[in-house]
């Protein structure tokens, strides 16, 4: 293969018919619907971002109005797991590796960033692997890596623990706020106060899985989604097939990312989650408790757990939300957030009160960034 | 935070390490998750692991379709 033929998917010519193609299905709807605009969600953070990027909200017709939803894994960990992964900070001699966005985001007093100017030892780490190699080095040091992320983190974190175990690697631990999307988004197509016509999945994380779990989706609720990349074009085609299963009212889950997602997924990968994580109830900002939605270590690998190596519960302080944030309501779509009286007031990148406005793929940043919308 | 990047395989070691080229820059990537991944495949990246190898067939599959769409067949 050659980069040619990836690059085809962000080719101005291909975008300007598919543009033609999907202004024209907008029409025949909205000649159907009248002035109920369409509402579809994009699942995904990264997609929320490569939305913004690439400007596809400013050529959309008033017909089609695109929402952010819960699938930024930093913005939908919840303020008592935050305070949880702030309290291994006060573990002593410990050291706490982190992907780079949960460095800035409050917890109920303080955040990773503010724990670390106080000479906590956190590292931003690039790979579970850096963690690993850290601990494998310097056995004396007890390393904690913060493990989130959704299906397409989880079975990476799973192989570093394997390759962990394999080595012996005693002082190596993680914290775990693992996620399942699609219990998430079976919450979401039953929440009455939510009325979406279409889903955009996440890509990478059917790379994952497969498109079989989204079966539910046609089957148990009648919404018809499409499986998205995140090039230009990938967005566009996403965006052109779930309109004509719309207009031609088909209830169905479309591919349009082929050339990264099997209907079996990645077979090697999910049998990786299997064997290190069991599935567990979770909880999620704004969304609350839902039942089988998240991942913890199971039994062979418990003692790989941080939190029960550590007596954390000792060390987290009572969980207090932040007052006036609305990032729970702009992860479940139902206010975006121009309709946050804090957003680009109080809460601004350079000091988040939420963490939608501190992770890069979190839509008030976003949105923020990329200056999305008039404010309310 | 599911930002995963087309690389290229450069080199495997006998670990199933991969050297891989993104854009000019040259990284390491375990190959642990896609067992079949070859010397050449571009490979997607997340945090260090490779997560899946691009299929070329089915690329050229969706380009071939798009360039059906009526709006693009007439001016193409």
């Amino acid at each position: 293969m050659n980069m040619n033929l990836l690059n085809k998917f962000k080719d101005p010519e291909l975008l300007r018919g598919l543009l033609e193609r999907m202004l024209l299905l907008a029409h025949k709807i909205q000649e159907r619907r009248g002035e109920q605009p369409l509402c579809l969600m994009e699942v995904c953070g990264t997609h929320t971002v490569a939305i913004a990027k690439c400007g596809l909200k400013s050529v959309l017709p008033p017909a089609i109005k695109l929402i952010s939803g819960p699938g930024c894994p930093v913005c939908v960990t919840a303020h008592v797991d935050i305070d949880r992964i702030i309290a291994a900070t006060r573990v002593p001699q410990a050291t706490i590796m982190t992907f780079g966005d949960m460095m800035r985001v409050p917890g109920s007093s303080t955040s990773l960033e503010a724990r670390r100017a106080e000479g906590a030892r956190i590292e931003v780490v690039y790979s579970p692997l850096d963690a690993l190699s850290r601990a494998l080095k310097h056995p004396k040091q007890q390393i904690i890596f913060v493990a989130v992320g959704f299906e397409t983190t989880t079975p990476l974190i799973a192989a570093t623990l394997k390759r962990a175990k394999a080595a012996g690697a005693e002082n190596f631990s993680i914290l775990t706020v693992h996620k399942r999307v699609t219990p998430a988004l079976s919450a979401l197509a039953s929440d009455p106060s939510l009325a979406i016509d279409g889903l955009i999945l996440p890509g990478h994380v059917s790379t994952i899985i497969g498109t079989k779990p989204y079966g539910v989706l046609a089957e148990q609720f009648g919404m018809p989604s499409v499986i998205a990349g995140f090039d230009p074009v990938d967005l566009l085609l996403a965006l052109v097939q779930l309109l004509e299963g719309i207009e031609g009212s088909r209830t169905e889950l479309v591919n349009a990312y082929g050339r990264a997602v099997h209907e079996q997924g990645n077979a090697e990968a999910c049998a990786l989650i299997d064997e290190v994580f069991e599935v567990s109830d979770a909880v999620w900002r704004g969304l609350g408790v839902i039942c089988e939605s998240g991942h913890v270590l199971n039994q062979a690998y418990d003692s790989f757990d941080a939190g029960k190596r550590f007596d954390l519960p000792s060390l987290t302080e009572p969980t207090k939300e932040p007052k006036g944030c609305s990032c729970g309501d702009i992860l479940r779509g139902i206010m975006t957030p121009n309709d946050c009286l804090l957003f680009g007031t109080a809460c601004t990148p350079t000091h988040p009160i939420g963490p939608c406005m501190v992770s890069s793929e979190g839509s008030c940043a976003a949105y923020y960034k990329y200056q999305i919308g008039e404010r309310a | 935070m599911c930002l995963a990047i087309p690389a290229k395989i450069e080199s495997i070691d006998e670990t199933r390490t991969a050297q891989v080229s993104v854009l000019g820059v040259t990284r390491v990537v375990a190959l642990d998750l896609v067992p079949h991944a070859a010397v050449g495949s571009y490979v997607l990246v997340h945090a260090g692991y490779a997560i899946e190898v691009v299929d070329e067939t089915i690329a050229q599959e969706t380009l071939d379709l798009i360039a059906e769409f009526p709006e693009l067949a007439q001016g193409v």
